[in-house]
């Protein structure tokens, strides 16, 4: 069963590189981009069935490895 | 006195920390990261680099090797660990040391000499050091030191913070601060004071003819101290 995973920084901290591309797009021409903050996604093919089962294995994953929870959160979908 | 130095694939700052222990008189040996037995040693060393090319997140991958689960024992025992550069994000990632490096403020990778501010010194790595700020080298993207206020505060209730980013004089302000790390801080302990993890690179100081010595005066103080 395929599982998407979304890691992104908590709010309030430190995003050096979007903010660059913030900067970027405002430099190209769209001044109305306010804040960019950026991300990792993950496609993971879990050899389960039971979606609940599956979940509860990526959310183990995501606690254990993919993201860093001092400064990140992640998100199962 | 035994020191290990864990080699990583993407690990490019191994040889020199072997060299700089042998100078200073550490019986070192080289283990590779998929062993799981350690030598005996008084010292294990996880030095910079680049492991697993920073995939996923700098020293993420390699926190979770097959020596670490050693290593962390040997650190619970009470056993000394020093982290290097990488060798920091790696004993951060492993939940030795609290906090996390991140991307560096500026996006740059910097590579320079800076001063530190020696913070504590009642543990084996400073006792007794003839020099309070001392020169060192950095070479880093992702050295930007995080925590959670909780985190900073019990850092700092403990005496936990080891070193902080300053100028030549000694002095702990914006100026001196290379990347953003949260209140200068350039290197931590754990609890204890037996585990330490610091961006800096001291064996990249150990010639005067190649660089400076405060290096040099880093490991022959640690040696002494573990006499």
């Amino acid at each position: 069963m395929k599982i998407k995973v979304i890691v992104t920084l908590k709010s309030g901290v430190l995003d050096p590189q979007g903010k660059a591309i913030q900067q970027t797009l405002n430099g190209m021409g769209f001044a109305n981009v306010k804040d960019v903050r950026q991300g990792k996604y993950f496609d993971i093919d879990i050899d389960e069935n039971d979606e609940q089962k599956a979940k509860l294995s990526a959310e183990e994953i995501c606690k254990k490895l993919l993201a860093n929870q001092v400064i990140e959160d992640f998100k199962i979908i | 006195m035994n020191s290990s130095v864990i080699i990583f694939p993407g690990s490019n700052c191994d040889r020199d920390m072997d060299v700089a222990l042998k100078k200073f008189g550490f019986k070192n040996k080289m283990v590779w990261h998929d062993d799981d037995k350690l030598p005996q040693s008084d010292l294990i060393v996880l030095p910079g680099g680049f492991s697993y090319g920073d995939y996923l997140r700098c020293g993420s991958i390699a926190g979770k090797s097959k020596i670490i689960q050693s290593v962390i024992d040997f650190a619970n025992s009470g056993g000394l660990v020093l982290g290097i550069c990488n060798g920091f994000q790696i004993l951060t990632e492993t939940g030795l040391l609290k906090g996390v490096l991140q991307q560096n403020k500026n996006i740059e990778f910097i590579c320079k000499n800076i001063f530190v501010k020696v913070n504590n010194s009642e543990n084996k790595f400073f006792e007794n050091i003839d020099k309070d700020v001392l020169e060192l080298h950095i070479a880093h993207n992702e050295g930007n030191y995080f925590c959670t206020e909780d985190e900073l505060k019990s850092l700092e209730d403990n005496n936990q913070i080891a070193a902080y980013y300053c100028s030549s004089d000694g002095k702990v302000d914006d100026k001196s601060n290379p990347n953003g790390a949260i209140k200068n801080i350039a290197g931590i302990f754990n609890e204890k004071k037996n585990i330490l993890g610091m961006m800096p690179h001291p064996e990249r100081m150990i010639d005067q003819s190649l660089s400076g010595e405060d290096g040099s005066i880093f490991f022959e103080n640690l040696l002494k101290n573990l006499k």
